[in-house]
Formats: C-alpha cells, sequence, structure tokens
C-alpha cells in the first residue's frame, strides 16, 4: 500500500513540475479533463498522434531548410501547423518556439529559420522525453494497482 | 468569443446534435471531435472545405448525404486551411439556398479583429480562439439547444 501511495505522490509532483516548468500549460489539463471511462486513453492517443505529427513536420522542415533556394511559404506553412498541434495539447514550450520560427519565415531570415529549427528541435525532444516519463509513471501507478486522479 | 445576438440557430425539436467539424490539422480533429462528444453530440469530421462541401451535399451534381439519416445542425470550421479557407467554406454554405440557415463557427488560433469581422459579417454565428476548451464547446452546444446555463 505504501509503494502505491508513495509511487502516486512521485507522479503529481512529477505532473506539477512539467507545468511548474512551463512546459505544459492549461491546454494540457483541458486534455486530462476529457479523458474518461469511454476514453481511457485519450491523452496517450492525441499526445502520441502529435509526436508522431511532430517528427514527421520536423523532417519536412529540416529538408525545406536544406534546400538550396529556401520556399519559405512552405516552410511556414509546416511551423503553422507544428504551432497549431503544439498549442492544442498544451506543448508551451514548442508553441512558443513556432511563434519566432513563423516571424524568421515571415521576414525570410534564413539564419533566424535555422535558429529556430533547432531550437524547436531541443524544446520537442525535452517536453517528449517528459510526457513519455509522465505515461510511464501513470503505468506505474495503474499496475501497482492504484488510479491516476485528474 | 465574439458572436452576434442572434436566436435563429436552435434546434426545432430536442435531440442529438449532429455537427461537422472541419480542420486540416490531425490533433486539433481530434481534440474537437473529442470535445463535442462531450457535449452530446454527434460528430462527423472533415480535413478540408471540399470534403465539408461534399459531405454537405454542396458539390455539383452530388448529394446530400447525409439526408434521411441525420441533418447537419451546426459546422465549424478552421479558418487556416490550405486550398479553401474556413471563410471561403463559410460563404459557400451562406449562398447555398438547402444550408444557408446552418450555423457556421470559425476558429482560428489568430486573434485578428479583421478577420474575425469579416467571418461575422459574412454570417458566421460565432468565432472561437483556438486552443479549443470544454467551456468554448460547452457554451456553443448550450446555444444550439437553447439550455439555460
Amino acid at each position: 500500500m505504501d509503494g502505491i501511495v508513495q509511487l502516486q505522490r512521485q507522479l503529481v509532483d512529477y505532473n506539477a513540475s512539467l507545468f511548474h516548468e512551463g512546459f505544459l500549460d492549461d491546454q494540457f489539463n483541458q486534455l486530462q479533463q476529457l479523458q474518461d471511462e469511454s476514453n481511457p486513453d485519450f491523452v496517450v492517443e492525441v499526445v502520441t498522434l502529435f509526436f508522431e505529427d511532430a517528427d514527421r513536420l520536423l523532417n519536412e522542415l529540416t529538408k525545406a531548410l536544406g534546400q538550396p533556394s529556401i520556399d519559405f511559404k512552405r516552410l511556414d506553412a509546416h511551423v503553422h501547423q507544428l504551432k497549431g498541434s503544439s498549442s492544442s495539447i498544451g506543448a508551451q514550450r514548442v508553441h512558443r518556439v513556432c511563434i519566432s520560427f513563423r516571424n524568421s519565415c515571415e521576414e525570410q531570415n534564413v539564419e533566424g529559420c535555422l535558429k529556430n529549427l533547432q531550437q524547436v528541435k531541443h524544446e520537442y525532444s525535452l517536453v517528449k522525453s517528459k510526457l513519455e516519463t509522465l505515461f510511464r509513471m501513470e503505468q506505474q501507478v495503474l499496475a501497482a494497482g492504484g488510479s491516476v486522479s485528474r | 468569443m465574439a458572436a452576434p445576438s442572434s436566436s435563429n440557430w436552435v434546434m426545432e425539436s430536442p435531440h442529438v446534435p449532429h455537427v461537422l467539424a472541419v480542420d486540416d490539422n490531425l490533433i486539433d480533429r481530434k481534440l474537437v471531435e473529442k470535445l463535442l462528444r462531450n457535449s452530446s453530440c454527434k460528430v462527423t469530421t472533415a480535413e478540408n472545405g471540399p470534403r465539408a462541401l461534399e459531405l454537405l451535399g454542396l458539390t455539383s451534381g452530388g448529394q446530400n448525404t447525409m439526408n434521411g439519416r441525420s441533418k447537419v445542425n451546426l459546422v465549424i470550421t478552421d479558418y487556416c486551411m490550405p486550398g479553401m479557407t474556413g471563410y471561403e467554406l463559410l460563404k459557400k454554405i451562406k449562398e447555398s439556398s438547402v444550408m444557408k440557415e446552418v450555423p457556421v463557427v470559425i476558429m482560428s488560433s489568430e486573434n485578428i479583429p479583421t478577420r474575425i469581422n469579416k467571418c461575422l459579417e459574412e454570417g458566421a454565428q460565432m468565432f472561437i480562439q483556438k486552443p479549443l476548451k470544454q467551456s468554448d464547446v460547452k457554451k456553443l452546444t448550450c446555444q444550439l439547444m437553447n439550455c439555460e446555463i
């Protein structure tokens, strides 16, 4: 019993830290509140979609910035998508970098875009690793017979 | 949210509202679908304007595929979509004789007053800022079903 309580406490603390450190914002709370008995894996499903979508978009962005002649409109379209999805799941830091990235695209600033791409890849890999840890901790609590409160 | 005062979009009889949600972003589609289902709506999603028009039976030579089964009570669409924007979709719906009474709600991540006004002038019922929250959708569906909060 002690084990479950400790796991639950660690989970609550970890969850809180992600918000505290700005990785996640209130929109992630919205997602968590949407999870219910009819859709017990909603958060994991949506976040997984986000990971797949982000991987694809980051690939496209890398390719687009590697072209001899950069298509800024196309670049902006991809960043817009990433900005939208990161905002919708509450990945605050990724969303913020996307805003800067869009500005760089608008200014057709190649150096700026390259820097923003590095930043967005960095923030994305951080939040991805943190969310994966969060989900793993939730699984541990559930496996130990505890419940994950929302 | 910005909305003109209007009560002409209340459904005649109490039944499950059928909402057509249009968005090119997969994550946003999944989110809006869940939000609407949580507000007791039946949901159909489309990933672009042309597909939405097809589902509404507004393409030339097309049939209203919803007919007989379940009429659409509300269209909620993203503004920024490649090809046909949400604004263009709104116009097409409002220009049609069959669908012009259907309320259309526009969503956008960008809060641009000229954009909002343009949509409201074209007949949009409401403009909602993304990211979408449960409270936004509850407000929307409550108006649709004319319930008192």
